[in-house]
């Protein structure tokens, strides 16, 4: 609903556009400041135009990174979200077990991003780790610093036990919001379990499923702590992401101007694709918002 | 449809009922003949969707057995047990169209889809809403959405009964009459056994040819309309049904005389209640006639609501609360008294009515 | 005094308020009367001060408060929903607002317990909300509403989640509740007979446009417009198209009643009538009545009234009756009607006979 308009509201929220500003406006606009520049230390600057977009976009290394973290960002999804649906589906919804579930779901989300990556690297590594030890021992070849798909394997798996918590916790919180009514109705309809999920569990979860498409794609997009930790973007460029190499770029080969120019068209393209997402799955969801405001009387 | 029989059932929320106080739903013995509609009606907590979720198999009784035409269907699933349901919030399948709604049920049964598609066009019809067959469910308004909750269980010719839990709650008092109207009418038409739960007793009352009134996880007293009115079983029922409920005045009986008071009223054939128990006279506000006084008993009057219609006068008859409906066009007298129809009187021995002579 | 001078709110291209103009005077209880989305909670919205409108102004005692918002402005609100603090006790929840103003602790024990005797709440004092049924829960929110002293007491459909009796018994007592208090209380309602119940004054709503405002029973008894008596009518409204053609009035399918005495100065012409449910009689009552035909669709029964839904010359109306009638769907039955009980209203929907009196 409407709000009564207040214009004393934005001196209210001042001091946050500040912080924002200093925060984020202000080093946006260096980098897009750098990104048109070369410079050769000392603090010169020369104009470059447009030249280091021309070359981002037509390197190589930046197509693979570019590809690198598209197969990983779908992956992800891929994985994370039917997971996270199933395992949401599956959570009791009253009794004991309810509390127990959450807080077993929520300790992934507590361990910071630079632990989980140094519990994995040790984890699979093949002379003490459980995992790597034990996986050779059972005769299967794994070695994440020498085998590409070993290496990829591991940094999926370890997004996946990090991340598919909060798709579970955010499609349990629109899965207990559904009336009980809805589900009686089905079993008097004769609704099978596929069609309680198709036609009321899931247009019910849509909101949150957004959220959660959302908030995996940016992240995973954005990836860079556990992989620089377990691989180092290895073995060989299998798993340097976007993040990485621009890292490598801009700190270990000091090339401020390309590593502007891949930050913004790196930024563009995360902001590209949420624009997608959210304009899909929102779609037909314009009618509900009339709706809701619609009911809001009642 | 079916006839249901609900053989001496009782249901208690707690694991090891002891009293009964324990009980949500006291034992209920009632049956539900075919064809007919019933209402259940009373105060919330009174156990009326207790009873409904038993019928509907959304609740197993802890006792008793329940029968759709003499078969037991106790531990039948809901779906087994072929009924309709509508609920209180209209629910919907909001991504399918309301085509797609009515067909839902029997898409799920497996029906061949030439008959899916002739049984929904002709609910549509009876709804009311082929104009509407390719829309979105969920942008409709709150009577359309329940009109597709009751189609959803008349496409299905064969069930064995319609319940209805509230259905009327969010809808607008005008669209009500409608609905109402239209919810009678096709149980002329196609004689479901219709089982509707709500509290309200208008609802109540102009739906169903029978109306079981419960209170307390008990049934009261199981009735026409008109019985309801005219002859309370229970003060219970008198209080609960009329607007306002019946007068219930306490008096101490004298053969067939009845003392309020310092009042007596003759009493013709209303029988004779055991000296020892509590004794109260009921008489509804509609038969309750005002007079100038003078004649007939003086009462005090504290307020008249004029409602339009009618006049309601709120007054103390020798300081007990005497409620009077009296016409539009009626003056109310400075200093009043009442008079009571005598052939509307109910007699009550602790809370019981006490049955006429014959 | 509350004063609403044009008010109007629009959404986007939407109109929810459409220029109201209303005068509450303090101490009297104001009901919104009007269906669901006729902009009912968004005028109290703007009463309150939770939303501005978008043209037209607001005073409160003859000072300008459009633009001061709900904090500043001395307004207690009650909802549909049962809203009180779950984790204190029902006397703390009464006490609530008094605490946030910093009365005196005597005065607030003074003040709660004269609130919670006036809405029966005494024995309960130490409860807790959830542990009320929905009765006690909703009482406390009004004595909660009370005893802030608010000068603009604002209710939306406070008594729509309670149980039919329950509503009754509230409704009976909220009169003398009102009284006690001198404030001013608006209350909003779909219902035309919890408005008859309440009294007061009425304020008939229809598309964000008020259509009338005067004493509850002169609104009823007296519409001035069509679309009033339809909002105010229920069951709904019966309404027929006449034609008056000197001394009678042409109802279509031949038939024709004669005018009554008071609508003799009424132009030639044709006019909506409106025909209250009980003013169809089944049974030919004393004076002057006309007798046609009707087809019965439904009975419903109360037990001392019957609803009879008639088809009646190409209409369907329902006809309100004493006692029981239980007529066959498909039967015949006659309906008697009179001249003097039509409320008629021109082809504007404008009242006829008010009209007339103008002139």
């Amino acid at each position: 609903m409407d709000k009564t308009l207040n214009n004393k509201a934005w001196f209210m929220v001042l001091p946050v556009l500040l912080l924002v500003a200093f925060s984020a406006v202000i080093p946006l606009m260096t980098v897009v400041n750098y990104s048109f520049q070369d410079s050769f230390g000392n603090n010169q600057f020369f104009w470059a135009g447009l030249d280091w977009f021309q070359e981002l976009l037509h390197s190589e290394r930046f197509h693979n990174a570019l590809a690198r973290n598209l197969v990983f960002s779908g992956l992800i999804l891929a994985i994370e979200i039917p997971l996270g649906i199933c395992v949401a589906l599956c959570m009791p919804r009253k009794g004991i077990g309810v509390p127990i579930c959450l807080v077993l779901m929520a300790l992934p989300l507590l361990v910071p991003w630079n632990v989980v990556g140094t519990i994995w690297q040790v984890f699979g590594r093949v002379d003490i780790g459980l995992l790597g030890y034990t996986l050779n021992a059972l005769g299967i070849n794994y070695n994440y610093t020498q085998d590409w798909l070993a290496a990829w394997i591991t940094v999926v798996v370890m997004d996946v036990w990090h991340w598919t918590s909060l798709v579970v916790l955010l499609c349990y919180a629109g899965l207990v919001s559904i009336p009980e009514a809805y589900y009686q109705a089905a079993r008097i309809d004769g609704a099978s379990r596929w069609a309680v999920f198709r036609y009321i569990q899931l247009p019910k979860m849509h909101r949150v499923l957004l959220i959660a498409v959302l908030l995996r794609f940016m992240d995973s997009f954005m990836i860079y702590t556990e992989p620089f930790v377990v691989t180092g973007g290895g073995p060989g460029n299998s798993t340097t992401f976007l993040s990485i190499d621009l890292v490598k770029m801009a700190i270990g080969q000091f090339d401020l101007g390309p590593a502007a120019a891949m930050s913004l068209v790196y930024f563009l393209i995360i902001l590209l694709f949420s624009w997608i997402f959210y304009t899909l799955m929102t779609r037909d969801s314009d009618s509900t918002a009339n709706a809701s405001k619609g009911g809001s009387e009642a | 449809m079916a006839r249901i029989e609900l053989s001496h059932i009782r249901h208690s929320y707690k694991p090891n009922p002891k009293s009964d106080e324990d009980y949500a739903l006291k034992e209920v013995h009632q049956t539900f003949e075919d064809g007919g509609a019933y209402a259940l009606l009373g105060p919330s907590g009174c156990g009326k969707t207790t009873l409904l979720n038993i019928i509907s198999g959304l609740l197993k009784p802890s006792e008793g057995d329940l029968l759709f035409d003499g078969t037991s269907v106790k531990d039948y699933s809901t779906q087994d047990r072929n009924i309709a349901q509508v609920f209180q919030f209209p629910v919907v399948y909001d991504t399918m169209t309301v085509y797609d709604n009515l067909a839902f049920p029997l898409r799920n049964r497996g029906v061949p889809e030439d008959e899916v598609g002739r049984k929904t066009r002709d609910i549509l019809e009876l709804i009311a809403l082929e104009h509407k067959a390719g829309s979105k469910a969920k942008g409709l308004g709150a009577d359309e959405k329940q009109k597709i909750s009751l189609g959803r269980g008349l496409v299905r010719s064969d069930v064995n009964a319609i319940l209805f839990d509230e259905p009327l709650t969010v809808i607008d008092p005008h669209m009500k009459w409608v609905l109402r109207s239209q919810l009678k009418e096709l149980h002329r038409q196609f004689a479901y056994t219709m089982v509707y739960v709500t509290h309200d007793q208008t609802e109540a009352l102009t739906f169903a040819d029978k109306v079981v009134v419960m209170h307390e996880g008990q049934v009261v007293q199981v009735g026409t309309p008109d019985e309801l009115f005219q002859n309370p079983e229970h003060t219970f029922v008198g209080y609960f049904i009329g607007s306002p409920g019946m007068n219930i005045l306490k008096c101490a009986m004298n053969g067939n005389q009845a003392r309020i008071g310092e009042h007596t009223i003759e009493l013709s054939g209303l029988g004779n209640p055991p000296a020892s128990q509590n004794t109260e006279l009921g008489i509804r506000p509609e038969f309750v006639r005002l007079t100038e006084a003078g004649s007939g008993m003086p009462i005090q009057i504290q307020a008249v609501e004029d409602v339009g219609r009618y006049k309601i006068v709120r007054g103390l008859l020798d300081g007990l609360p005497l409620n009077a409906v009296v016409p539009e066009d009626q003056s109310i007298p400075e200093s009043a008294a009442v008079e009571f129809d005598t052939q509307r009187l109910n007699l009550y021995a602790d809370s019981w009515r006490v049955a006429r002579e014959a | 005094m509350l004063e609403l001078t044009d008010v109007s709110k629009q959404v986007g291209a939407e109109t929810h308020i459409d220029s109201v103009s209303l005068r509450l005077e303090g101490g009297t209880l104001n009901v919104l009367l009007g269906p669901t989305l006729s902009g009912k909670t968004t005028l109290m919205r703007i009463m309150a001060g939770l939303d501005k409108p978008t043209s037209g102004s607001v005073y409160m005692d003859g000072e300008d408060v459009t633009g001061i918002t709900v904090r500043k402005r001395d307004v207690a609100m009650v909802y549909q929903q049962f809203i009180n603090y779950p984790s204190l006790t029902v006397y703390e929840n009464i006490a609530s607002p008094l605490r946030v103003a910093g009365t005196k602790p005597a005065e607030i024990d003074q003040k709660v317990r004269s609130a919670a005797e006036l809405l029966k709440l005494t024995p309960y004092m130490d409860r807790h909300p959830l542990e009320l049924s929905g009765g006690q829960q909703q009482r406390t929110a009004l004595a909660r509403a009370l005893v802030k002293g608010a000068r603009l007491v604002l209710m939306d459909e406070p008594l729509a989640n309670l149980d039919y009796k329950l509503r009754e018994e509230l409704r009976a007592e909220l009169p003398k509740v009102f009284a006690e208090s001198g404030a001013i209380f608006v209350y909003a309602t779909t219902e035309p007979a919890e408005a008859l119940l309440l009294g007061g004054n009425t304020a008939t709503l229809h598309h964000g446009k008020v259509s009338q405002f005067g004493p509850t029973l002169d609104v009823y008894r007296n519409p001035v417009n069509l679309q009033t008596a339809r909002t105010f009518s229920d069951p709904p409204l019966n309404t027929l198209s006449i034609a008056k053609r000197g001394s009678s009035f042409d109802l279509g399918e031949s038939t024709s009643v004669p005018v009554a005495s008071n609508q003799q100065a009424l132009a030639d012409g044709t006019y909506t009538a409106g025909i209250r449910p009980h003013h169809l009689w089944l049974d030919r009552p004393n004076g002057e009545f006309v007798e046609v035909t009707g087809t019965v669709v439904v009975c419903e029964i109360t037990g001392s009234e019957s609803f009879v839904h008639v088809d009646v010359l190409g209409q369907r109306w329902v006809a309100l009756t004493h006692g029981v009638r239980n007529l066959d769907a498909g039967s015949s039955v006659p309906v008697y009607l009179r001249s003097s009980d039509f409320l008629l209203f021109d082809e504007h929907g404008q009242r006829a006979s008010a009209l007339m009196e103008a002139a």
